[in-house]
């Protein structure tokens, strides 16, 4: 089912159309990855959904309903461009905004003090934000996202400025709030992260979605039939069968030879395995499917052409 | 408590804890006080130089005219003035010659000095000199009692200004005590509306450029976030004026007793006249007593005054705050805020020469145009309130800055809401009438 829905959402800036038409369905429970060049229209996107900003025509649905003023208490959003008041001190600057997010003064302090001893910066409470290292900011800003319980997490550009100690934190972080059932909307440039932890992707260039759907779907939609094989012993190139592929690379070793084959014709994998099997003493056969990272780029600079 | 309350609380707690507003607030009373107190100081201090002019004499009639002062000793001199030319005597400041019956040759009485001649010893010599020969020219007429004809026609005659209030009775006014009250009334709305919109323009910009704007905006719609800020720094603001107010009146007091009621209404008059030497000077003199005064402050209607000083206070502040943040919603740097400010600035300086005008023609055209006018009104009510300004004008005047204030806080609302979200463009007035529209 579909937490959230956004059909056919117009937005526009003087004279620069930030969204076309963008339709996009985020199940529950699962992770959504909005991808995108910069500029592409992501951000404002988010903004609509947070309803920080009203789109010019189209709608939001939360639940199948039209989205009201009080879903974005649904909302932990961390946005892109990370800040909070540098002066105040990182408690109290906590318990505020957990109180604009709903929470009573009791309730927020009680949960605080349980995520800031999880993440061992209890110390720092009365600390003023800017004697804060920037990682330790960041954990700030991440409990500050999720200390409302939210069903929906909308992080724009989570690992921009994370060390990889703390990217791989925040990653474990996202990934236990999936199990407990939460949705995710992950907006990145990182595609290695897509393909780790996206179910379902958006693509978005030049205000519109160009492509959507299951990581798995989409990156076996783009399959470009290539297969890596590697058998035991050396192939003689003549020898292969000619009408079942075409050879790209081949590498001979003293006992086995690999190959990248691109398959032609309507032949099902199974059969093409049994056609080869016959021949010769297999070891290994993967499908190359393409990185979302190719994908990515093939889109993009495709339909910019 | 709602999100309003909670950013109003958090606002004005944040203002009012730090030290900076707490020393402020409990020095300014002192600097204030301390100020009247060394201005007053310095206008009645007295050199303790005693100056020693010598006369020269050649008549005989005058010499004996002048006695010793605190500050000027006069002594009888036989010599003539070349000899003190030539062995000059450094003990003696200035030099009275006197060579003939001033009666037949008023040019015959001259002062010397090898310095500039203080406007005292001059005013002082003239004085006794004119007063001799007055009764001289008097005695030569040679009318039996004339002395006593004379004194008896002397009248001291000073226009009472009288006003009719609305229940009939009548009461002694005085230009001079309204215009006090007023002016005080009015610098302090002009600077509460400097100082605490700048507040809101900087608390507003703290928030774009620290980017913590997009996480409130994305739980409170920017309207509260906005009047939140709004609000709380006013509360600031009238706590502050509200403490002054009575650390001045406790200081006050103190001083007063301190002085064992010996502060005189005629000094501090004068004290008063010096920051405004517009004032009109005639109601001195006939402000004597510390009773008169009391009398004259008792029929300026406090209640109302401040009834509406409250008003405007809140109403103008309300207005300007709201362009305040508005401005510094749509500027990335504290200095685009330049070509914003020096409209609203030029506007704050012309209501306050308005007010400061209206002073002296209390009812006259700019005055009435500018009390309705929303943008001067408060500043320029403030001034004309203590001359008992009629009610409809009053309530107009009010409707207006109150309907304006709305108004504009509105459309500040909007720029605002875009403004926050906008980086890296320099915004102009037609780029922030276009955000006006968006949805």
């Amino acid at each position: 089912m579909n937490f959230l829905k956004t059909e056919d959402v117009v937005k526009q800036y003087s004279g620069h159309l930030a969204l076309n038409k963008v339709s996009i369905e985020v199940p529950e429970g699962k992770i959504f990855g909005l991808l995108g060049p910069n500029g592409a229209g992501k951000t404002t996107l988010i903004r609509i959904i947070n309803r920080i900003t009203a789109p010019d025509s189209g709608s939001v649905l939360f639940d199948g309903r039209k989205s009201r003023p009080e879903d974005i208490y649904r909302i932990g959003y961390m946005p892109e461009e990370r800040g909070l008041y540098k002066k105040m001190k990182v408690g109290e600057q906590a318990v505020y905004l957990a109180q604009l997010k709903g929470l009573s003064y009791p309730e927020a302090r009680k949960r605080l003090v349980k995520w800031f001893e999880e993440f061992e910066i209890i110390s720092w409470w009365n600390k003023k934000l800017e004697e804060l290292s920037k990682g330790m900011q960041q954990k700030v800003q991440f409990i500050i996202t999720v200390i409302h319980e939210p069903e929906l997490l909308i992080f724009d550009e989570p690992f921009s400025g994370f060390d990889p100690v703390n990217t791989d934190r925040l990653k474990q972080e996202i990934l236990k709030l999936k199990e407990a059932g939460r949705t995710i909307i992950f907006s990145t440039h990182n595609m290695s992260s897509v393909e780790e932890i996206c179910d379902d992707i958006a693509l978005i260039n030049r205000s519109e979605v160009v492509l959507s759907g299951h990581v798995s779907e989409i990156r076996s939609r783009f399959k470009t039939n290539t297969f890596t094989l590697i058998v035991r012993s050396r192939v003689n190139p003549a020898d292969l069968p000619p009408d079942l592929f075409s050879v790209l690379k081949l590498n001979v070793s003293d006992d086995s030879t690999e190959l990248q084959i691109k398959k032609s014709g309507e032949l099902s994998n199974s059969e093409l395995l049994v056609r080869l099997a016959k021949q010769y003493e297999i070891i290994s056969f993967t499908e190359e499917l393409p990185s979302m990272n190719d994908i990515f780029i093939n889109t993009v600079s495709g339909t910019n052409l | 408590m709602s999100k309003l309350g909670i950013i109003i609380k958090r606002e004005y707690l944040r203002r009012v804890s730090k030290k900076s507003f707490i020393i402020l607030t409990i020095l300014t009373p002192f600097l204030f006080v301390a100020m009247i107190a060394v201005t007053f100081w310095l206008a009645t201090i007295k050199g303790d130089e005693v100056h020693t002019v010598a006369i020269m004499d050649t008549t005989g009639k005058y010499a004996s005219l002048f006695k010793d002062t605190e500050s000027y000793r006069f002594i009888h001199s036989d010599k003539s003035l070349s000899d003190y030319r030539q062995n000059p005597d450094k003990e003696i400041t200035a030099f009275l010659t006197i060579t003939d019956d001033l009666l037949k040759n008023p040019k015959a009485a001259a002062l010397y000095s090898e310095k500039q001649i203080p406007g005292e010893l001059s005013r002082m010599v003239n004085q006794v000199l004119t007063k001799q020969l007055e009764s001289e020219k008097l005695a030569s007429y040679d009318i039996p009692n004339l002395k006593e004809i004379i004194a008896d026609s002397k009248v001291n005659f000073s226009i009472q200004t009288i006003k009719w209030g609305e229940d009939g009775k009548e009461g002694a006014s005085s230009t001079m005590v309204a215009s006090l009250v007023g002016i005080l009334f009015t610098v302090i709305v002009f600077m509460f509306i400097m100082m605490y919109g700048a507040m809101v323009m900087q608390g507003v910009m703290e928030e774009k450029t620290n980017r913590i704007i997009e996480i409130m905006v994305s739980s409170v719609r920017p309207f509260d976030l906005m009047m939140g800020k709004i609000v709380g720094i006013g509360f600031v603001g009238l706590t502050q004026v509200f403490l002054w107010g009575i650390l001045t009146f406790v200081l006050t007091g103190i001083g007063q007793f301190a002085l064992g009621g010996a502060v005189d209404p005629a000094t501090i008059g004068q004290g008063a006249n010096m920051m405004s030497p517009a004032m009109d000077m005639t109601d001195m003199g006939s402000m004597g007593q510390t009773g008169e005064w009391l009398e004259i402050l008792s029929t300026i209607n406090f209640t109302e005054i401040i009834s509406f000083f409250i008003l405007y206070f809140i109403g103008g502040y309300l207005l300007y705050a709201s362009v305040f943040a508005a401005i510094g919603s749509a500027v990335d740097q504290p200095e685009d805020t330049q070509q914003f400010m020096t409209p609203i600035l030029i506007f704050m300086t012309f209501a306050f020469y308005a007010g400061m005008y209206s002073m002296e023609n209390p009812d006259g055209p700019l005055a009435f145009w500018c009390s309705f006018i929303p943008l001067t009104s408060p500043i320029v009510m403030m001034i004309r309130l203590p001359f008992d300004v009629p009610m409809w004008q009053n309530i107009v005047s009010v409707v207006l800055l109150y309907a304006t204030s709305i108004g504009i806080t509105w459309l500040s609302a909007k720029i605002y809401r875009v403004g926050i979200l906008m980086y890296g463009k320099k915004p102009n007035i037609k780029e922030m009438i276009k955000w006006v529209k968006y949805k």
